[in-house]
């Protein structure tokens, strides 16, 4: 059979779950990311990250929206998805997860959005006309107290959101971790592990975006970036990174060690068909490079020029390193066969439903969202002109 | 906004009583209705119980041959729509050179439950039938 | 006369043949209505599969009629039930040669001779109606599910096509059904057991190699078989209840 080496059971040639079940967890873990990067602001009082607050909030709003759109374009029934709601069942993790993305999606990311630009929107409804101005109301949802005890509310409020949205932004992206964490039946994806591997590298991929955003969105805008605030970013990055890095480390250490009858399946596996993708692309450039240069930051003066190129580079291949994480985990747990003695090939198409096109679609359509919410809701304000009081 | 969620909430829960199948979780987590479907299959082969009912004699001829316990439709092929008087056309009765082969031929990994023959040296170009009785086949 | 002959025959056959519920649901299959059997109560039944390898002789009979009965798309990566020949070295157990061709859906080609001690033998695979089931507990919709007599189901109207339940299952057994995009497995011919007669499989199956087992009926002939022989499951470390036993089962098979 083509592209099948060994014995695989014949259900198995070919492949469950596309690119599109890649691209899935990491968009969401880029969503935990971004909001755990905007919560330190918040919620631990990190003065340097302040001017990436709204911008997170927003890139994971963004990223949160299209999150479920890979996932309709890869069910064989997009129509009844909506099942999982109905009736959910309770032993699944799958089914399960459609509430946490809800309650993460209303409660915590527009909840927190709403009541952080509350004021603003107010004000800029005041100062428009026509649609815009009907936007804006509506937005409000028609509220107009912008009086220093509704302030102080919103503030309250919006802190008590952010606190419940770290175990929620935890909770979103590590059920993503326990979806195939659980699975026994497939040994590269059953650890207890999983749930917090995924949670790590999706925070390291959402400060990396959020970091990257924030140079790209400045530089379009002809405003410079606030070095003391990237500088923050890069170290938080770099911590988050290295406790990734050892997770992954402790995985790879543990099996190693332990050599279970999937073991030597797995290894032939990583050394061969999963090379490119997990040794050179994940490992190599994704982590351990960007790893040397932030630590060389931390380590060395370095001019503010030269920090810059270093954190994109850095962030770039950061944000590879952590797609290919996905990429091997999803691919790479598909690729070879249960009974250990095989393996088969991902053949992925271009313009077909769950081909490369969409995907990309996909990874692009997130960044022409987050540029309409940046111009909707601007998230560096000049004050709003004071306008006659209504 | 408060307002907001418990409309929510209110709307999702009038959805939900709308829309779950009425018969799911009678016996589990599923629609009950499932079981029916799964039940409502055509019978493609019709058993041997069936065959005995207009082919007796046939039965007889095999009770004390060796092949007693391979029922008929292991050779003549799914018959439950014959059985049901369903098929026109009278069916097709298996190639004796070819059939014989698939479980006698003998092959590397075939325990002797069956009795087993290189199929070149026994019969050269000649078809099994020639000699055994499908139905009888010993000597 | 043939009309005498004919209802006296089909009376004995009844009789002989067919338990008093499946004689009732005969006269439905009889009218070409196949409704469900009036009498068939799900709590009297608890089904599961005996396979010996000791008696599989690799014919794939029971692969052509799996696929005939369940109308199941020909392509070898559709299959509900397949048979693998696996050749065993002694000195090697821990690397089997195994192959399936076409699943087994044209049976096994003679092949040399194997060397030394090497064991070959054939094992026919499908799905196991696992009790704890780790593909019923992953389906987020409850679109799969154990029926109270003991059979692992799919209902194909309420499936949304994840495909994680192929994910879970260790078995290898499941597939999505290209024509409906649902998850398609062995049913184990629920439309036929619960009618008194027998799986498709265990019909043609011209040795006894596949026999259905009724762990609930007294007069099943699996009570006095494992009395008295040993039998095995499929990757029991991953305590997933399977119900097919295996009996002949070599330790290198997974």
């Amino acid at each position: 059979m083509e592209g099948v080496e060994g014995f695989i059971y014949p259900n198995e040639l070919e492949l469950q779950w596309s690119v599109l079940v890649v691209l899935y967890p990491f968009i969401t873990g880029l969503v935990a990311g971004a909001f755990i990067l905007a919560s330190l602001e918040r919620v631990f009082n990190v003065e340097a990250v302040k001017p990436t607050y709204r911008l997170a909030l927003l890139t994971a709003l963004a990223f949160l929206l299209v999150a479920p759109l890979p996932l309709q374009l890869h069910l064989g029934h997009p129509e009844r998805s909506l099942q999982m709601y109905l009736t959910p069942h309770r032993q699944s993790a799958m089914a399960m997860f459609g509430f946490v993305y809800l309650w993460y999606l209303m409660v915590v990311l527009v909840l927190e959005i709403w009541l952080d630009y509350r004021r603003e929107m107010v004000l800029w409804a005041r100062a428009s006309t026509g649609a815009t101005r009907a936007l804006y109301r509506a937005l409000t949802l028609w509220s107009d107290d912008i009086g220093p005890g509704a302030l102080r509310v919103d503030d309250r409020l919006g802190k008590f959101i952010t606190i419940l949205g770290i175990p929620s932004a935890f909770l979103l992206h590590g059920y993503v971790g326990f979806i195939f964490g659980s699975v026994k039946a497939n040994p590269w994806w059953s650890t207890p592990l999983m749930p917090i591997v995924f949670l790590f590298s999706a925070i390291v991929s959402g400060i990396a975006l959020v970091m990257l955003l924030y140079m790209g969105v400045t530089w379009l805008k002809g405003v410079r970036s606030d070095m003391a605030c990237l500088d923050t970013i890069a170290r938080y990055l770099f911590y988050a990174f290295l406790v990734d890095f050892s997770l992954e480390l402790l995985d790879l250490v543990h099996r190693i060690y332990e050599a279970d009858e999937s073991f030597r399946a797995l290894d032939f596996m990583v050394h061969t068909r999963l090379f490119t993708s997990q040794i050179v692309v994940q490992i190599a450039l994704g982590t351990l490079l960007p790893l040397a240069l932030l630590a060389t930051v931390q380590m060395v003066a370095l001019s503010e020029t030269v920090r810059r190129r270093l954190y994109a580079v850095a962030g770039l291949l950061t944000l590879v390193g952590i797609f290919a994480m996905r990429w091997n985990v999803v691919i790479g747990g598909q690729l070879f066969s249960k009974s250990f003695l095989g393996y088969t090939t991902y053949k992925m198409e271009f313009a077909t439903r769950e081909g490369l096109l969409p995907a990309l679609v996909l990874l692009v359509l997130p960044f022409a969202i987050l540029a309409v919410l940046i111009r909707l809701l601007p998230p560096w304000t000049r004050p709003a002109a004071a306008s006659p009081a209504s | 906004m408060a307002a907001l969620f418990a409309a929510g909430v209110v709307v999702f829960l009038l959805w939900r009583w709308w829309m779950v199948p009425a018969d799911f979780g009678v016996y589990g987590h599923y629609r009950a209705g499932a079981l029916e479907a799964n039940r409502l299959r055509p019978i493609v082969y019709a058993g041997q119980g069936a065959c005995l009912e207009c082919h007796a004699d046939v039965a007889e001829a095999r009770q004390s041959g060796r092949h007693a316990a391979v029922t008929c439709e292991t050779c003549h092929g799914p018959l439950g729509p014959h059985a049901r008087g369903e098929d026109a056309a009278t069916p097709q009765r298996p190639d004796g050179g070819t059939l014989c082969v698939q479980c006698h031929a003998s092959i590397a990994g075939r325990p002797p439950v069956v009795p087993q023959i290189l199929v070149e040296e026994h019969a050269g170009e000649e078809r099994c039938v020639t000699c055994h009785s499908p139905h009888a086949p010993g000597f | 006369m043939i009309e005498d002959r004919r209802t006296f025959l089909a009376e004995a056959g009844r009789l002989l043949l067919l338990t008093g519920a499946a004689a009732v649901a005969w006269d439905h299959l009889e009218a070409g209505t196949p409704e469900a059997a009036p009498n068939y109560r799900t709590t009297d039944h608890w089904w599961a599969m005996l396979v010996d390898i000791e008696k599989c002789i690799g014919c794939g009979a029971c692969v052509r009629a799996c696929k005939a009965e369940n109308d199941v798309p020909l392509d070898a990566a559709y299959s509900r039930t397949w048979v693998e020949r696996y050749r065993v070295d002694p000195l090697d157990r821990e690397h089997p040669q195994v192959d399936s061709p076409n699943a087994g859906f044209d049976g096994f080609s003679a092949i040399d001779v194997p060397g030394d001690g090497v064991r070959v033998f054939f094992v026919p695979k499908l799905c196991n109606h696992c009790v704890d089931s780790p593909c019923v507990q992953v389906c987020p919709v409850g679109a799969t599910f154990e029926s109270p007599d003991g059979v692992v189901l799919v209902d194909k109207d309420y499936c949304l096509g994840c495909r994680y339940c192929v994910q879970a299952c260790p078995y290898g057994c499941r597939f999505i059904d290209p024509r409906t995009h649902t998850a398609d497995k062995c049913s184990l011919c629920y439309h036929r057991i619960t009618r008194g007669l027998t799986t498709a499989c265990c019909e043609v199956c011209p040795t006894g190699a596949r026999q259905l087992a009724d762990l609930k009926s007294p007069a099943d002939p699996i009570h006095a078989f494992l009395r008295t022989h040993a039998v095995h499951v499929l990757k029991p470390q991953l305590a997933t209840g399977a119900k097919v036993y295996y009996h002949g089962l070599d330790g290198s098979v997974r």
